[in-house]
């Protein structure tokens, strides 16, 4: 008879970074203390699975729509980022290093994964930069066969737009050493020297 | 069982948190998947981008088995592709075209060598279409699809050939034609004489080897061409009649 512990281990051992036994580790911790540990997280679990949306101008995840970055009005409008994920649009608040807005694909063409043009978000974009305002689109993609040939794609899809079209760099990362790094890697670097 | 090789990745696929699932091509073993554990992880996932050649090794308790990779870059034609759309979409629509049209673990050592060709052709521009082109060519009589380019069906002359039968896949001369040239595909010069290859040269190309990859390769499993196929074909439709360097 599963118990509902185990219903909870087994919901936990779904999430990215657990198995059954770190399911189990967490779990344990979390029934140790209920009052402190598990209502705040299961209130908060509830808050959020109630009010968090996608929204509907950029396609990241918040609890407002439009999101509180689209709402800033300090952010440079002008200034369009495409990320594939709000994981990457995370790293990309994380680094502090953009300032403008953000646009989320959802995802990247791929032929395996089964993800053609009609699942990614990119009928929202064209309209943002239709209405003008927007001077230049950063394509911040994944540096992979499906990442490149994407960003190939949504430059193609703007391009009638006018609107400036760049890619974020690819080479040596910070802090590292040039013979660890692999070939492919080094090309990029040496091909997008300045 | 277990063998080690050079081998072209054709495609990966995630698997769990940080595995993956992947299809070669190597010379002697032909088509191989296999699980490549750690390999969609951030440290592994450029050793197995599609178009790299890695030093392979496939293991498995039992040959009938998925079995497993471990495998150590040796070259990355990627990183030279990943800037050049035209590039690009060849070595998508390459992969994506031997992973889907070739059986599974049977000696390929033709198509092995045709494709490396073409990787190592990625650099050169849009010129690399040629090679895809007769890559593309050699694949349809690997698989026993071949087109007879070495006379004109009505009338048996050896020259002036400048259409192929899109039902028989035979070559058809210009005055062999006659009223049906419409409904055959234009034969790309560069495939016959000596023409040099140009974009136009390069869409009748893949128009020709498209119809029939579609038609007796994937068509007889029910499937459309690989996505990746269909997007290069848009691609090279968009190229300058008279861009044969430009992107």
């Amino acid at each position: 008879m599963i118990t509902d512990l185990d219903h909870l281990i087994g919901l936990f051992a779904k999430l990215p970074g657990f198995g059954p036994r770190s399911a189990r580790r967490a779990v344990l911790r979390l029934v140790e203390q209920p009052e402190a540990r598990m209502l705040p997280l299961a209130n908060a679990l509830l808050a959020v699975a109630r009010n968090v949306k996608v929204c509907t101008v950029c396609g990241n995840l918040d609890t407002r729509d439009p999101c509180g970055i689209c709402a800033d009005p300090h952010r440079e409008r002008d200034l369009i980022c495409v990320v594939e994920s709000v994981g990457d649009l995370w790293a990309l608040e994380r680094a502090r290093a953009h300032h403008g807005l953000y646009h989320v694909l959802g995802g990247t063409l791929s032929a395996i994964g089964g993800t053609g043009p009609e699942d990614l978000n990119l009928a929202s974009l064209l309209p943002r930069l239709g209405q003008g305002g927007a001077g230049e689109l950063i394509l911040a993609l994944s540096a992979t066969v499906d990442g490149a040939a994407t960003a190939h794609w949504v430059a193609d899809k703007v391009a009638p737009s006018g609107v400036r079209v760049t890619r974020v760099a690819q080479g040596v990362p910070m802090g590292g050493a040039l013979d660890v790094l692999d070939d492919g890697t080094l090309a990029a670097a040496l091909r997008a020297r300045r | 069982m277990e063998w080690a090789a050079p081998g072209i990745v054709l495609a990966a696929a995630p698997y769990g948190e940080g595995d993956a699932l992947c299809a070669v091509l190597s010379e002697e073993s032909g088509l191989y998947r296999g699980l490549v554990r750690g390999g969609g992880s951030r440290a592994r996932a450029a050793t197995w981008q599609p178009g790299n050649i890695v030093q392979l090794r496939w293991t498995a308790r039992l040959p009938e088995q998925l079995g497993s990779f471990t495998g150590e870059l040796v070259h990355a034609p990627v990183a030279f592709a990943m800037q050049d759309r035209v590039a690009l979409a060849v070595l998508a629509s390459a992969c994506a075209t031997a992973a889907g049209a070739l059986p599974e673990r049977e000696p390929q050592p033709a198509i092995f060598r045709g494709l490396l060709r073409v990787l190592a052709g990625l650099a050169t521009g849009p010129e690399v279409l040629t090679d895809l082109v007769r890559w593309e060519l050699d694949l349809l009589r690997e698989l026993g699809f071949g087109l007879d380019l070495s006379r004109c069906a009505v009338t048996g002359v050896t020259g002036g050939l400048a259409y192929v039968s899109p039902r028989t896949g035979r070559a058809v001369s210009a005055e062999g034609a006659g009223l049906w040239r419409e409904r055959l595909l234009p034969l790309p010069g560069f495939l016959y004489g000596n023409t040099p290859p140009d974009a136009a040269g390069w869409r009748q190309g893949l128009a020709l080897a498209g119809h029939f990859l579609a038609r007796d390769v994937f068509g007889a499993r029910h499937q459309a061409l690989p996505a990746a196929r269909q997007r290069l074909a848009e691609i090279v439709a968009g190229l300058p009649e008279d861009d044969s360097e430009g992107h």
